[in-house]
């Protein structure tokens, strides 16, 4: 290839990284102090910089639910928010919902009702159905299986998790 | 994801004026499409401009007596607002078909909208695609294309497009075009409208323009007319599990009676 006078070739450079921010997280009733670059999103602020790692990585695109936590007491996905865009709100992880004299209700019937296999997918539909609960949208168990459908179990313990929060929210299913 | 710069708008004006000097910049609201499309190098913007700071999360009666949905209302509570839900249940149904609890709790109003295709090869930068990459093909012609569009494709009508036929995935959008709603906009110029059915475009010879906001341009609410048609609608959306996908084909229909007789009717097909 001959090199001419009529344009230099194209030098691909990379772009500056932009410095890291400082990001006050409010997570579990404690405020943190974080240095994070923009991009970094609420899950990873959580795993990597929080050591926070109950919150899961399933998907990274919002698809699974495993990353699912409770901003301001509504379930949202961890992997598509940026940390940096949470600050001044309520954060609350899987490691924030046992209380001193022990688990929530919701925590105790996951395992009195072995609503999980592997439970790689447990802490984000624990929080998922704690939000659920908060929200107050779910009359029977038909809503309950759509206002859960954000949260995949590969291991398929779906019913055992519908029986799960079906006996916290109404001790008595069987007159559902 | 590529680098770039972050920033958080505290009024409208000044939103619109750090886009119009910077529009390579993006606003960024739920997030919940934008980021995972910066995750996939399809969207790199080098900067967002967060807007979730400014006033626009509320809904007002409107002098016309409909109401007014703020760009930064989130989609669940838009859908379960009381207002909504009894005057516009057309408009509820249809928002609480689409994603997913979680995905509703984030995603804004104005994002809807703002969403783009989920073409399998729009998010897939290692295959051509005419609306991420103007010029370079469409992969769905010929390829996977179970998602795509049917109305707008066929040889020999006059909107078929040869370069692309994505789709909006939305289902809160469809309900908001027989619903006949009006977008609010803001730009450096000041605030204009936009009937629905003129904001999102077909693909024609320019598929990579979704809808007619200008780069400069901030949504800032969604006016519903007053007839919420509430008696008589309906939103159906056929999809390949029960929840949690986006539609295959949607419909949204809602008529006006009177007497026995159908005395307006609308209907709007999505997916």
């Amino acid at each position: 290839m001959t090199l001419t006078d009529e344009s230099p070739p194209m030098v691909n450079q990379a772009p500056s990284v932009p410095a890291t921010q400082t990001v006050t997280l409010t997570v579990n009733g404690t405020a943190v102090e974080l240095q994070l670059a923009p991009w970094t999103s609420l899950l990873d602020a959580l795993r990597e910089y929080m050591q926070l790692t109950g919150t899961k990585k399933g998907c990274d695109h919002g698809q699974c639910g495993a990353c699912t936590v409770l901003v301001n007491g509504k379930r949202i996905n961890s992997c598509l928010t940026l940390a940096i865009m949470q600050e001044g709100n309520s954060i609350t992880t899987i490691e924030g919902l046992a209380q001193p004299e022990g688990l929530l209700p919701i925590q105790q019937a996951f395992i009195d009702h072995d609503a999980f296999q592997c439970g790689y997918c447990t802490p984000g539909q624990i929080c998922s159905a704690v939000g659920l609960m908060n929200e107050g949208h779910a009359k029977t168990t038909d809503d309950i299986r759509e206002l859960m459908s954000g949260n995949i179990c590969r291991c398929g313990a779906y019913t055992n998790i519908v029986d799960a929060i079906q006996a916290v929210m109404h001790p008595q299913p069987d007159k559902l | 994801m590529i680098n770039f710069d972050y920033t958080r708008a505290d009024g409208v004006t000044s939103a619109v004026r750090d886009r119009a000097s910077e529009l390579t910049a993006k606003f960024i609201a739920g997030g919940t499409n934008l980021i995972d499309l910066m995750k996939e190098n399809v969207e790199r913007p080098t900067r967002l401009i967060d807007i979730n700071r400014l006033p626009l999360a509320t809904i007002t009666e409107t002098e016309g007596g409909g109401l007014r949905l703020g760009a930064l209302m989130t989609n669940a509570d838009t859908a379960y607002d009381k207002q909504v839900s009894k005057r516009y249940p057309l408009l509820s149904q249809a928002i609480l078909a689409g994603a997913s609890a979680q995905l509703r709790n984030m995603a804004t109003d104005g994002g809807n909208l703002m969403q783009r295709t989920r073409c399998y090869y729009f998010y897939d930068v290692a295959t051509p695609c005419n609306k991420r990459e103007p010029g370079s093909g469409c992969s769905a012609i010929n390829g996977f294309n179970r998602i795509h569009a049917i109305l707008g494709t066929e040889a020999g009508t006059p909107d078929r497009s040869i370069h692309c036929i994505a789709t909006h995935p939305s289902d809160m959008c469809v309900a908001l075009a027989a619903l006949e709603a009006v977008v609010r906009v803001t730009g450096p110029d000041g605030d204009r409208t936009i009937p629905f059915a003129e904001f999102h475009r077909l693909p024609g010879n320019t598929p990579h323009i979704d809808n007619t906001l200008k780069d400069d341009e901030l949504i800032t609410a969604i006016d519903l007319p007053a007839n919420g048609f509430s008696k008589n609608y309906a939103y159906l959306k056929l999809r390949d599990r029960t929840s949690y996908a986006f539609a295959l084909v949607s419909v949204a229909a809602a008529l006006e009676m009177e007497d026995g007789r159908i005395t307006d009717a609308r209907i709007a097909l999505g997916g």
